[in-house]
């Protein structure tokens, strides 16, 4: 016999961006139900190299992404922990004359829009700033209220937070079904099922499963992306810096480990959730670092992982209403950048949801964009 | 802490730090530190303790010490040579900063 | 997972391991006609039990290390002979499937990084002692009775001050023998069997009774001990290393409650070995919980396959049996991938490979009894909370516990959270512990809670190493 428990708010995926949403409604007054289907953080959140970034971000992002870094000033407030974050900048770093131009132009047209997060620096503030750099390097892009968190300890403020507003999260709990009840939704997960007015669809790389059962068709697709972590070192690098032109995102963390990602793409099975590094692919990578930081040559590489997380064809995340299913919510598709937007999704789905609606501009992210077929609830 | 049964007839001089060590040709590089004064290889980098080989077979990881400016080698599969430059890991490695001009 | 091997044919037979099951393998594999590379990241062949035999076995201190011993240079001689390309002090920190069949295997030297494919791979990695974590154990002055041999063998070394041997099973008695004839000193031999253990044992003795030369001897080491005055201490149920910086004394208790501090500067530890499964582990192949061993062991055939085709494992990799049998198995192992690779039909692979079998029953003979009479006491798995788990990341048992406050988290989940396992040793030293202890606080077996995931790279690789596979590619 089904037992059926009923609540205000479902939220489907214990990631960062679900707790963010429990969190921000559960404090509107909201009873919210977290169901995870392994374990929180099991995915990308917990593979997430952390990066808070607004630097070089697709404009449609940016209003957002500026309003999120601004809650990661004071994230302490918002969920009663530092986690780890530091903002020491981040800084996209250009080898050779003729790419200056275009980061000029990158910065020329963000102010153009009204934002002022990016400037370009001069070599000489670009060694002042990062003297590890190899000599090489002419001049940067910089974001410097960007920085980087600590992706375990984010979860771990995330999930106590949301524990303390009284959210409940039920792990080992994967969704296999949504269909309507009445005005409310019935969400199953096996044998148990909640009955609510409203559905948040946070269930990362498999949000597209979970959108098609309320008959949104969403292509998702799915990225790979290969991460490296050092032996622990003394302080030595505090911004966070990429390269034009390379698939490259090192950092230090906290710890002392340098942190090396990037986009390089290893394999990942979403169905057999095994997944495996491409050391030769990864091998670019780690020239990557070595032509940029010359002195980390002789640095151990301790951990490689493969990370699965989700991605659209265009590279923006999905976040709004189900056009066809009154009471769903879409929050997924954040295509490998979607650490930094944690804090204010959660308050755009509460904007929706306890509002109606919402004043932070998404209307480029709304799931109808990447939507061929439109079908009924 | 230990000590050998023989007086080696093949030796070679390595330098710990600024310590000119003879050891055995041939005999690895933990076998060596044992032997000294200051038992250890590097510190943890967690808590700063000192720590000293432990498995002697690749294992544990405890033994890792500078080795010819090559930081975090594996003390116990690395056989010493004349000259051969060692440095405990007293603290947690640090990395050039300046790099050329 | 697999991938393409770029077309790249390369060679028969990759050994992993330059040890008693390595060398055997290597020398029957290339009289089999294969082609055939083996990788050891020690400088000289022999392993563990034959550490350093090329230049010892031929010298008086062999007398100290016994009979066994001098059968390693034997064995080393015919591997050097054999043909078979020896890339010594070389580490392999990856192997992979390729898509369809092959492997291939990551290995670096000198600060370069270099792969080699094979259309089969024998994993022959041997044995590492069980980890025995305990108040102290991190401190200088504490090392295992293996690393303690293996001083002794390689570079003739044995602890200047009087040492404590605490443990249970045939090696610490061996090695206390051995540096009694070597002239150290003994200040407690601390014998960690639990009472009552005898009488478990007896079930096995029948059979264990093929190898009885092997029983007499083990009596034999025992009576030395008492001989030489060693203070031998029985039941020996916790021990700690006290001291400032190093070891100072340790202290230690028995199961009947009676406690004394032994003032040593040394102690080694011993609470047997387990298969070195960690490469086996990272390449998917199937894993069974073994009760009686405490350990996983990897599921076989009878010729040593693995659940993976073309991956082989012998010797103590395979189950924990000594020298012999693992030459043994080494040589069954390569009858088997002959045939895999066709070099072999099944009836002459049968038949070269019964009467190995044959010797190899004689040899395991005595397991069972050895098992279970030197099954380590339960305290191992159970470590008080303050106790380091974790040597790398310092993670004390405590903090493993108390994530199962948060749910019924495995090794995995554990490791995220507490970072227990995320230091070079990659598990080698905690794995075990942090399953046995997440087994007992949620009431689930070891065998459920499963193990660390172990992934790549399994021995550090610098960044210069993996960045110098990129360019080589970019030369061709």
């Amino acid at each position: 016999m089904t037992v059926e428990r009923t609540c205000d708010v479902v939220v489907i995926g214990g990631g960062l961006h679900g707790l963010s949403a429990a969190l921000h409604l559960a404090r509107s007054g909201r009873r919210v139900i977290v169901l995870e289907r392994w374990w929180v953080g099991r995915h990308a959140s917990g593979a997430s190299a952390a990066g808070v970034r607004t630097l070089n971000r697709d404009f449609a992002e940016m209003p957002i992404a500026l309003e999120a870094i601004e809650m990661w000033h004071g994230i302490a407030k918002l969920v009663g922990d530092g986690c780890g974050f530091t903002a020491h900048g981040q800084i996209r770093v250009a080898e050779r004359a003729d790419q200056v131009a275009a980061l000029e132009a990158r910065a020329a047209e963000g102010r153009r829009r009204g934002y002022d997060n990016e400037e370009v620096i001069d070599r000489a503030e670009l060694r002042r700033l990062v003297p590890a750099i190899s000599p090489h390097c002419v001049a940067a892009l910089i974001a410097r209220r960007d920085g980087a968190a600590d992706p375990h300890r984010t979860l771990k403020a995330f999930r106590l937070s949301c524990e303390a507003a009284g959210v409940e999260i039920i792990e080992g709990c994967g969704v296999t079904a949504i269909e309507r009840k009445g005005s409310d939704w019935r969400v199953r997960a096996g044998d148990r099922a909640f009955i609510t007015p409203a559905v948040v669809n946070a269930a990362g790389a498999w949000a597209g499963r979970i959108a098609a059962m309320i008959g949104d068709v969403i292509p998702l697709g799915h990225k790979a992306s290969m991460m490296i972590v050092t032996e622990r070192l003394a302080p030595w690098l505090d911004p966070v810096v990429s390269a034009v032109g390379r698939s490259l995102s090192f950092k230090q963390s906290d710890k002392g480990t340098l942190v090396i990602g990037g986009g390089l793409q290893g394999h990942a099975d979403l169905d057999t959730l095994k997944s495996s590094v491409d050391f030769v692919a990864l091998a670019r990578g780690a020239r990557a670092a070595t032509e940029l930081f010359p002195s980390v040559r002789d640095v151990r590489i301790v951990r490689a992982w493969t990370g699965m997380e989700a991605k659209t064809g265009d590279l923006l995340p999905v976040i709004g209403p189900s056009p066809g299913a009154s009471g769903v919510y879409h929050a997924f598709g954040f295509s490998g950048h979607g650490f930094e937007l944690v804090p204010v999704v959660g308050a755009i789905l509460r904007d929706l949801i306890v509002d109606g609606a919402t004043n932070r501009p998404i209307a480029a992210l709304a799931p109808e964009r990447l939507m061929t077929i439109k079908a009924a609830a | 802490m230990f000590r050998k049964l023989h007086e080696p007839t093949q030796t070679v001089t390595i330098h710990i730090g600024d310590v000119a060590v003879t050891a055995e040709a041939g005999e690895t590089l933990a076998a060596v530190l044992l032997r000294q004064a200051e038992p250890w290889a590097r510190v943890s980098p967690v808590s700063g303790a000192p720590r000293a080989p432990f498995c002697m077979m690749g294992v544990c990881f405890e033994c890792l010490a500078e080795i010819e400016g090559l930081g975090a080698v594996q003390a116990c599969l690395v056989q010493v040579s004349e000259g051969m430059r060692v440095r405990r890991l007293a603290e947690r490695r640090e990395l050039a900063q300046e790099v050329g001009s | 997972m697999s991938r393409e091997l770029d077309g790249e044919l390369g060679i028969d037979l990759i050994i992993l391991g330059a040890g008693p099951a390595g060398m055997a393998a290597a020398v029957a594999a290339r009289k089999l006609g294969l082609s055939v590379t083996v990788i050891d990241e020690q400088p000289t062949p022999g392993g563990q039990i034959w550490r350093a035999v090329d230049t010892i076995a031929a010298t008086p201190h062999a007398d100290i290390l016994g009979v066994e011993y001098r059968k390693g240079a034997a064995a080393a001689d015919a591997f050097r002979a054999s043909g078979a390309v020896y890339e010594a002090g070389a580490q392999l920190w990856q192997i992979e499937p390729g898509s369809t069949s092959g492997f291939r295997a990551f290995v670096t030297r000198d600060g370069k990084a270099w792969t080699v494919t094979a259309r089969a791979v024998l994993l022959a990695t041997g044995a590492q002692e069980r980890p025995v974590p305990f108040p102290g154990w991190t401190l200088p002055g504490v090392l295992t009775v293996g690393a303690a041999q293996i001083l002794l063998k390689s570079a003739r070394q044995i602890p200047a001050k009087p040492v404590v041997i605490a443990g249970c099973g045939p090696l610490p008695l061996l090695y206390a023998t051995q540096l009694i004839a070597a002239g150290g000193q003994i200040a407690g031999f601390l014998d960690t069997s639990p009472p009552g253990r005898l009488g478990r044992a007896l079930p096995h003795l029948t059979r264990a009774l093929a190898k009885a030369s092997d029983l007499w001897k083990g009596l034999g080491w025992m009576q030395t001990l008492r001989r030489e005055g060693v203070p031998v201490i029985r039941h020996v149920a916790a021990i700690e290393a006290l001291g400032n910086g190093r070891v100072e004394r340790v202290y230690h208790r028995t199961h009947g409650g009676a406690e004394a501090m032994i003032a040593a500067e040394t102690v080694f530890v011993h609470e047997g070995i387990v298969p070195n499964v960690h490469v086996a582990m990272s390449l998917g192949c199937a894993m069974a919980w073994k009760e009686s061993q405490d350990c996983y062991v990897p599921v076989l055939d009878e010729f040593g396959e693995t659940s993976l085709p073309g991956a082989f494992i012998a010797g103590d990799g395979a189950g924990i049996a000594g020298a012999t049998a693992a030459g043994l198995r080494g040589e069954i192992a390569a009858i088997g991938i002959a045939a895999k690779l066709g070099a072999l039909d099944a009836a002459e692979a049968a038949a070269k490979a019964l009467p190995r079998r044959r010797q190899l029953e004689r040899e395991l003979a005595l397991r069972p009894l050895l098992d279970a009479m030197f099954r380590p006491r339960a305290q191992v798995f159970a470590p008080a909370d303050d106790t380091i788990v974790c040597r790398c990341e310092e993670v004390t048992a405590g903090t493993i516990r108390a994530q199962v406050k948060l749910g019924r988290p495995g090794p995995n989940q554990v490791k995220a959270f507490t970072r227990a396992g995320m230091g070079p040793c990659q598990g080698r030293q905690c794995g075990y512990t942090v399953t046995r202890v997440l087994a007992a606080a949620e009431g689930r077996p070891a065998a459920e809670v499963g193990f660390y995931r172990v992934r790549p790279p399994l021995k550090p690789v610098t960044l210069g190493e993996l960045a110098s596979l990129d360019t080589q590619r970019s030369l061709i």
